[in-house]
């Protein structure tokens, strides 16, 4: 099939941005999106222009790197999924594609598509983790059981995988479906409890800090989140964090 | 320099224990005197960055990604493997050491599997205290499964999703140490050489890819834990950005290069679909445990499921060649990874293959649907179920194990695998062969060290399912940082490394030599187009079955193809800033080197060993024939260009373990 795409480019950080208009032809459906992104760079390149910089690396759904918002969707207009396993069946030929970066005041961007998403990180150096010493003198395994229904939910909010899709669809910038998440993790398990209450309070602060917006329970986050995290992870943050508060 | 693996006196349980009692340590009020730079923050790095820093040393942390999050060991997805014998079903330290080591094919260091295997039962002690939410039963105890070339269930796994939850445990463990100010973190940085001061490692020369800078860091010591090399095939299961630039340029710079023709092609992957594909998609091997594999037994059959006659439901029992469990009943669908490869491609050489393209198998798992619905009828009390009853509820469970893995390949192939076979085909996954280190995990560079896959030493010729994961952290959290004090122990007094010495000046000179001949350079063909011709002599000529006169012509092509490269290859844009051209035309060019260095490998090496299969050199029934006379580790030394590189040879002892016919039959 053949496509426009109209896509933003942005030198670095401190220039301006544009939308910028491209063509694409005989791009097959069975093509990735990032695929169908190789096929123009390559033409960009071979005509001595710059190709259009996209985060990317595992290409299966996992790393979490890739991040296109796409036709006004954080990763395009399929379901449970990221751009990089986005197929282009999902398009039809002659479409015209607008493909933007994350937009966010706490996701400032890089270039291009890029941007820059260590906000995350410092959330989680604020408390995502349990104090334990790598020592490998810790119980057995089997010391401490565990539900497994705790178990499985504790692994469903765990599958987050820090793409940031939920900021760039939430009309506020909120990440609090991602902090929600790995709360929602140690939560569930009894590992975490020591540290429930500091945590949680650690790790909203530092989410405050970061410029992120409140949540108001539109639930954008949830339908494009591609690994299905659901909006019950912001409920069980709040809950953790007035019984943290009072 | 002749080689000494430094391995332990004494018997091989006590190996470990003994080493770690006698070893010099490092007082913690001078650990904070101490800087350790640590490349690469997949479950090696990650780990290791963690450790050494609650340890107290001074730890710098480099990875090319955005976060340390995103290190590739985040794909992995099927399992870790720990002798903790929770099911009762006969495993034990020894079990796990000896099945790795036959599963290697006998081309491993048997000291360093039996501390691998020692150690595994601690990192799932590790992990759960960190949090990591390992699948359970319903009495909230560890769940385990199966993997290929064992016999026992001892793999512990976190839906498909095994090595993000490993990775984030990792992570996590890494925040709290960057929290405390003790990990430097400096994400979308590559190393890009190595600094060696009189002779021994003292820092790294990195390029910092948002702004080009580069950049000088000091060290006492330095810890490459940047992977595999599998992405010299240009297409494989490896993101893309993995590379080989960090172990290859400390390769340069005096460390040996072990095995590099061991590599394992995975067996169950998507099969390709055309020119444009990017990268290969693993699904997890924990499948076979369920799946059974096959092709068509005639060969009318096959060209009519291939042109699509013909469904493959339609054809019947007798019909289908289940050709693992044909030619290994013990094992059947659950052979180890190499073996599993070569029956595929076997059967596809044969003209079996039922994709387009000739080149995949089914993965069937009709059989599994009817007997967990069969067991869920009964546990259900349902009486006479129907048969889409029973179809449903079997489905059900297959979804619950492999819920993810359906969904993903249904999104890559576009067909429902509950309601037609899946098809397969193997794809280049993981690189046994690696930098040579020692019994410590040290490089032939002193201060130089090498962990998880970026180093040679425990899988041998072949590495079974789950034990990847089992070895990047047991080298990260348990091992390293034992290791790593005995050599620390002399540097105490040494004080701060300066980077303001010539060794610094020159390294960064090289770099920025490189790199301004890429920018200048005005070539007419773009960094993939050298990379996919190189990933194309590799697949065809060092891929699945190699053979003499292959292997020679793969050495002249890949030669010549980099004098191309050197004088044609064109990167656009600047070096001050983000530049991926730039970033993947340096990794291409050690690609180009690597590659004819493991084609002379391939060469040298005249024996079937694990994943490495000589034509040559096969049984009456095609399968691999190991010789006795090969069973040493090739660690090759840089001499300048790849064809003259030296040959230095471990020879490997087993003493605690017969040395036999690696049967699955």
């Amino acid at each position: 099939m053949n496509l426009t795409l109209k896509i933003w480019r942005q030198k670095d950080a401190r220039s301006k941005g544009q939308m910028v208009d491209y063509k694409v032809t005989e791009i097959s459906e069975h093509m990735s999106f990032l695929e169908m992104m190789d096929v123009l760079n390559e033409q960009l390149i071979n005509k001595g222009e710059e190709p259009v910089s996209f985060d990317h690396d595992c290409r299966e759904g996992i790393c979490g790197s890739c991040s296109m918002f796409i036709n006004g969707e954080a990763h395009g207009p399929d379901r449970r999924v990221t751009t990089c396993q986005l197929h282009m069946r999902m398009f039809h030929d002659g479409e015209t594609i607008t493909i933007e970066p994350w937009r966010a005041t706490a996701f400032p961007v890089i270039k291009d598509l890029i941007v820059d998403r260590s906000a995350f990180d410092r959330i989680q150096h604020a408390g995502g983790y349990i104090s334990v010493n790598t020592s490998g003198n810790t119980q057995d395994a089997n010391a401490i059981p565990i539900s497994k229904q705790a178990a499985d939910t504790a692994m469903d909010a765990a599958t987050c995988i820090g793409c940031g899709a939920c900021v760039a669809s939430c009309k506020n910038s909120s990440a609090m479906l991602f902090v929600g998440a790995k709360v929602s993790q140690y939560a569930l398990l009894p590992q975490g409890q020591v540290e429930a209450a500091t945590r949680v309070k650690n790790m909203v602060a530092q989410m405050d800090l970061e410029g992120f917006g409140n949540c108001t329970n539109t639930g954008a986050c949830e339908v494009e989140c591609p690994k299905g995290i659901s909006l019950d992870v912001i409920a069980r943050m709040n809950r953790e964090l007035m019984k943290a508060s009072v | 320099m002749t080689l000494n693996s430094k391995i332990p006196q004494g018997p091989l349980k006590d190996k470990w224990t003994d080493y770690k009692n006698k070893i010099n340590l490092v007082n913690p009020a001078n650990k904070r005197h101490i800087d350790v730079i640590v490349v690469g923050t997949g479950l090696a790095g990650g780990s290791a960055s963690a450790t050494l820093a609650e340890l107290g040393y001074n730890v710098k942390t480099f990875c090319y990604q955005d976060s340390p999050r995103r290190a590739h060991s985040i794909a992995a997805q099927g399992g870790i493997n720990a002798a903790k014998n929770y099911q009762g079903d006969g495993d034990s330290t020894y079990r796990l050491f000896y099945d790795t080591v036959k599963g290697g094919d006998y081309r491993s260091r048997e000291a360093n599997v039996y501390r691998l295997a020692e150690v595994s039962a601690n990192i799932i002690d590790q992990c759960v205290a960190q949090g990591v939410p390992f699948a359970r039963d319903y009495g909230g105890l560890l769940d385990n499964r199966s993997f290929g070339g064992v016999l026992v269930s001892r793999t512990f796994y976190a839906k498909g999703q095994t090595g993000q939850q490993l990775l984030l445990g990792a992570y996590s463990a890494m925040n709290r140490q960057i929290a405390r100010g003790k990990i430097e973190m400096f994400n979308r940085h590559e190393m890009l050489d190595l600094v060696v001061v009189d002779g021994k490692a003292r820092g790294i020369i990195a390029r910092n890819l948002v702004t080009g800078e580069i950049e000088r860091h000091a060290a006492h010591a330095v810890v490459i834990a940047s992977g595999g090399y599998g992405n010299v095939y240009f297409l494989s299961t490896n993101a893309m950005g993995s590379n080989a630039t960090a172990a290859w340029k400390v390769h340069k710079k005096g460390a040996y290069f072990a095995n590099p023709c061991f590599t394992q092609i995975h067996p169950t992957c998507i099969p390709r679909s055309g020119d444009y594909q990017s990268k290969l998609t693993l699904m997890s091997e924990s499948l076979r445990n369920d799946g059974r594999i096959w092709v068509p037994k005639s060969l009318e059959d096959a060209k009519a499921i291939r042109d699509r006659s013909k469904k493959p439901t339609e054809l019947t029992e007798d019909q289908r060649d289940y050709f693992l469990e044909r030619r290994y009943p013990a094992f059947g669908n659950l052979v180890p990874r190499d073996v599993a490869s070569r029956a595929a491609k076997e059967r596809c050489d044969a003209g079996f293959g039922v994709n387009a393209t000739g080149e995949a198998v089914f993965l069937d798992f009709a059989a599994s649907f009817e007997r967990y619905g069969q067991e869920q009828a009964k546990i259900h009390n349902l009486v006479n179920p129907t048969n889409e009853k029973i179809i449903e509820l079997g489905q059900k469970i297959v979804e619950a194990k492999y819920g993810n893995l359906f969904q993903m390949y249904e999104k890559i192939i576009d067909e429902n695998p509950y309601e037609t076979p899946m098809m397969i085909y193997p794809a280049v996954h993981y690189t046994m062969g690696g930098i040579w280190v020692d019994y410590n995990l040290m490089t032939t560079i002193p201060g130089c060290y090498a962990i998880g896959e970026a180093n040679f030493s425990d899988h041998g010729a072949n590495r079974l399912g789950a034990s990847a994961l089992m070895q990047g952290l047991a080298d990260g959290y348990f091992v390293l940082p034992y290791t790593i004090g005995d050599y620390l122990a002399d540097d105490i007094r040494t004080g701060k490394i300066s980077s303001e010495t010539p060794e610094f000046d020159e390294a960064e000179k090289s770099v920025k030599d490189r790199i301004d001949f890429f920018i200048n350079n005005k070539g007419t063909h773009s960094v993939d187009y050298y990379h996919k011709k190189l990933g194309k002599i590799m697949w065809d000529k060092c891929g699945m079955s190699r053979n003499e006169k292959e292997l020679k012509e793969a050495i002249e092509e890949i030669s010549a193809l980099r004098k191309d490269f050197w004088q044609n290859v064109s990167v656009p844009g600047s070096d001050k800033q983000f530049n991926e051209e730039l970033a993947k035309a340096g990794r291409v060019a050690d690609f180009l080197e690597l590659g004819e260095l493991f084609a002379k490998d391939a060469l040298e090496r005249e024996e079937s060993a694990g994943g490495h299969f000589r034509e040559e050199h096969q049984t009456a029934e095609g399968e691999a024939q190991r010789r006795p006379e090969f069973q040493y580790v090739s660690a090759w030394e840089y001499k300048g260009e790849p064809k003259e590189a030296l040959l230095h040879k471990e020879v490997l002892e087993y003493e605690n373990i017969e040395v036999k016919e690696r049967s699955y039959k």
